[in-house]
């Protein structure tokens, strides 16, 4: 995004952050998107309790628990369709979903495709480790296929999973690539991404320095792209697919129109239904 | 060979010491150490000719392991609690297809709340699935099992599961006497399975069936079940023979035979139990215990046999059906019907993995003995803060989240440690 607006909120970060310590290990990337995330949500000066944080299981859905806004700490894998029915429930709330790319990816690989094809107003955080912390590092469906565990002895040896095309191609209606290492560049995107009508996807590159030691590189690799955020699937398809992994930036933002919730029906007055009838 | 290791990593062995021509897993706490053990023996070679496949899901891994048994090949997966629940609609086709997959449970809760510690009721999630059910009650006996679950699944054409209590087991370490790999090989033959792809037959399964022979097919697989009831001890006796330890058929008796007061129980508690026991009986208490190793098939002729001549039962489980009470306990009273002097105790303890210990265990059988137990007891549960959760509903509507609230109570705000 441009220049920030001038605006004086209301809020600070600090009015985010529950009580709860997180149990990340100390270096974590998630403590990144945790700090972007309440920045962005002071620069939006939305009252705590109009948020809602939704997650799975993994180091990445704890962090429902270490906001002070509504949080909840679903099942592995189903967070983007708890976070649906909440949404349609109450459409005031900025819906927020935040989990791994595993709960996002493999277990919930289905619910991720469908999410993005409704377009519910909602923003999903996707804190990609390309591992499962939690169980103590196995292979996610984004980490590199030579990456030995063992759990796959070898490797996976198959190619990772494209998560923004995937997501491009399922049609969410912005996407974008940040680092846990700038959360002030997150939080930028965090912002653009819950303004931003629909289904939007905010992947962050979210370094686990514990089973995957090797991602403190990515201090040094990762870049942000100097292009605008493409508007057309096609040259979206093309960036997607063609750019690195490691390219970070608003990297589209479409303009489907987003799925509403029909069960508030506008309440009419009298006065108008009267109308209706006048002759 | 004796070897120090932990029980995950003993089954590992076992599973590879049965040869598996296909493992597929997915991870979750506490049974991920038993398939990445068996993911370094397939990469070592000390596991040759197996296709290891870690997938997306348990879902995924149970119906990887279906279309492998159902092509002929030894099939091997490993869950607990949530995976368990996951990958339940395929837990019932593959027993509905009749196809001899083993599957290791490391017990584990359900949640919501979210919890990763030891108690029963995933495995009581599957009772009805048409698996076998094995309980053992310690890590030889995980071993010996385990072994023996691939000849019986594979007798039967039925799909087994080996249920070890999560972390108690799963994570503990002890003297483990590991059988060669000769002596496996003596006892548990290359599997010859009862489905096979056979280009010169080829069957379409899984078709369609309807009402007229839907019964038919169920009650095969009860009647194969049935059939268990004999196996299961027969095999022991074979692998005894081969491998030169008992360990144990459909139930165990720890002196229940005479003894006034029974506990019936099932996996690792006993241990401690047995402790109790040994101590009452010293102070001249009349007090017992069996184990159930084979809770489906259930043993109910063996049971009531054991349990004739007791004047009471404390049934133990770490289980709870909500609206009911005991669900082990259930199925003893069922086995001792007309026997109607014979009081049956429910207790439910260790959910969530709290502590079950000697102390509490004492007081309740002592409390059982003098025949003091309501019908279902709760081990330890702190009543009072129940209460104040449910005078806080009554009071006011929109009271919150009750684990919530709960937590808030004993002062732990939230629980910071999940998986
Ligand atoms: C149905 C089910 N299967 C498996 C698990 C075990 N499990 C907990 S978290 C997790 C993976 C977490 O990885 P990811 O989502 O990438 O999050 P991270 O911990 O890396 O932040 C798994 C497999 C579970 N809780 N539920």
């Amino acid at each position: 995004m441009g220049k920030p607006e001038v605006i004086t909120p209301k809020h600070t970060a600090k009015d985010y952050k529950s009580a709860v310590k997180p149990v990340w290990c100390p270096g974590c990337g998630h403590f990144g998107v945790q700090s972007a995330l309440f920045r962005a949500l002071a620069y939006l000066d939305l009252p705590p309790q109009q948020v809602a944080v939704i997650s799975g299981i993994g180091c990445s859905s704890r962090l429902p628990n270490y906001t002070a806004c509504y949080g909840f700490h679903g099942v592995h894998g189903r967070a983007l369709a708890v976070a649906t029915g909440l949404k349609l429930a109450r459409p005031e709330l900025t819906v927020l979903t935040v989990g791994g790319d595993g709960d996002g990816f493999s277990i919930g690989g289905n619910h991720f495709l469908h999410a993005c094809r409704r377009n519910v107003d909602m923003t999903y955080i996707v804190m990609d480790n390309e591992v499962y912390g939690m169980t103590k590092g196995q292979p996610s469906p984004t980490t590199p296929p030579d990456w030995d565990s063992k759990i796959a002895p070898g490797g996976t040896g198959i190619n990772p999973f494209l998560p923004l095309a995937v997501a491009l191609a399922s049609g969410a209606n912005f996407i974008a690539r940040g680092y846990a290492g700038d959360p002030n560049d997150v939080a930028r995107m965090l912002v653009e991404a819950i303004r931003h009508p629909g289904f939007s996807f905010v992947q962050v590159l979210s370094q686990c320095i514990t089973y995957r030691p090797e991602e403190k590189e990515w201090k040094h690799s990762v870049h942000a792209s100097p292009e605008e955020p493409a508007t057309t699937m096609v040259a979206a398809a093309q960036r997607l697919v063609g750019e690195d992994s490691l390219t970070t930036g608003v990297l589209y933002k479409g303009e489907r129109l987003s799925y509403t919730a029909h069960i508030h029906p506008v309440q009419r007055s009298l006065a108008e239904i009267e109308e209706s009838f006048v002759l | 060979m004796l070897r120090q290791i932990d029980g995950s990593f003993a089954v590992a062995e076992a599973i590879a010491l049965c040869r598996p021509a296909v493992i597929s897993c997915y991870p979750i706490t506490p049974q991920t150490h038993i398939v990445e053990h068996l993911g370094e023996l397939v990469k070592s070679g000390e596991l040759p000719n197996c296709e290891y496949l870690n997938v997306e899901s348990e879902f995924g891994a149970m119906s990887v392991c279906i279309g492998a048994s159902a092509a002929g090949a030894r099939t091997y997966t490993a869950t607990a609690s949530q995976g368990l629940l996951f990958m339940m609609e395929a837990v019932y086709n593959a027993s509905g297809m009749g196809l001899p997959i083993v599957m290791t449970l490391g017990n584990r809760a359900i949640g919501a709340p979210i919890n990763i510690w030891n108690d029963q009721s995933d495995a009581m999630s599957a009772r009805d699935a048409g698996w076998i059910q094995l309980f053992v009650e310690s890590n030889q006996e995980a071993v010996d099992v385990h072994i023996q679950a691939f000849k019986l699944a594979e007798a039967l054409s039925l799909p087994v599961m080996v249920c070890m209590d999560g972390f108690i087991l799963t994570h503990s370490y002890t003297r483990i006497d590991m059988p060669t790999q000769e002596q496996v090989d003596r006892f548990l033959p290359a599997f010859q399975p009862r489905q096979v792809l056979d280009t010169a037959d080829p069957v379409s399964m899984g078709a369609m069936v309807g009402p007229e022979a839907f019964t038919e097919v169920r009650y095969l697989a009860h009647y194969k079940q049935m059939e268990a009831l004999e196996l299961i001890p027969k095999l022991a006796e074979e692998y005894d023979a081969i491998v030169g330890r008992d360990s144990g058929g459909l139930l165990k008796s720890y002196d229940a035979e005479g003894a006034e007061t029974v506990v019936v129980t099932m996996g690792s508690v006993i241990g401690t139990m047995q402790e109790v026991i040994t101590a009452m009986r010293a102070e001249g208490g009349s007090i017992g215990a069996v184990t159930i190793r084979s809770f489906r098939p259930f043993p109910k002729d063996q049971l009531r046999e054991v349990l004739k001549d007791a004047k009471r039962v404390i049934v133990f489980e770490k289980a709870l059906a909500v609206g009911l009470g005991g669900i082990l306990s259930s199925n003893v009273r069922w086995a001792l019907r007309g026997l109607t002097t014979t009081p049956v105790y429910s207790v439910i303890g260790g959910l969530g993995g709290r502590p079950i210990t000697r102390p509490s265990l004492r007081r309740l059988f002592e409390a059982g003995s003098k025949d003091q137990l309501e019908d279902t007891h709760f081990l330890d549960l702190n009543i009072d803060l129940v209460k104040r959760q449910v005078e806080r509903e009554r009071s006011r509507t929109g009271s919150g989240p009750a684990a919530e609230n709960i937590l808030r109570d004993i002062g732990a705000v939230r629980a910071a440690k999940t998986a």
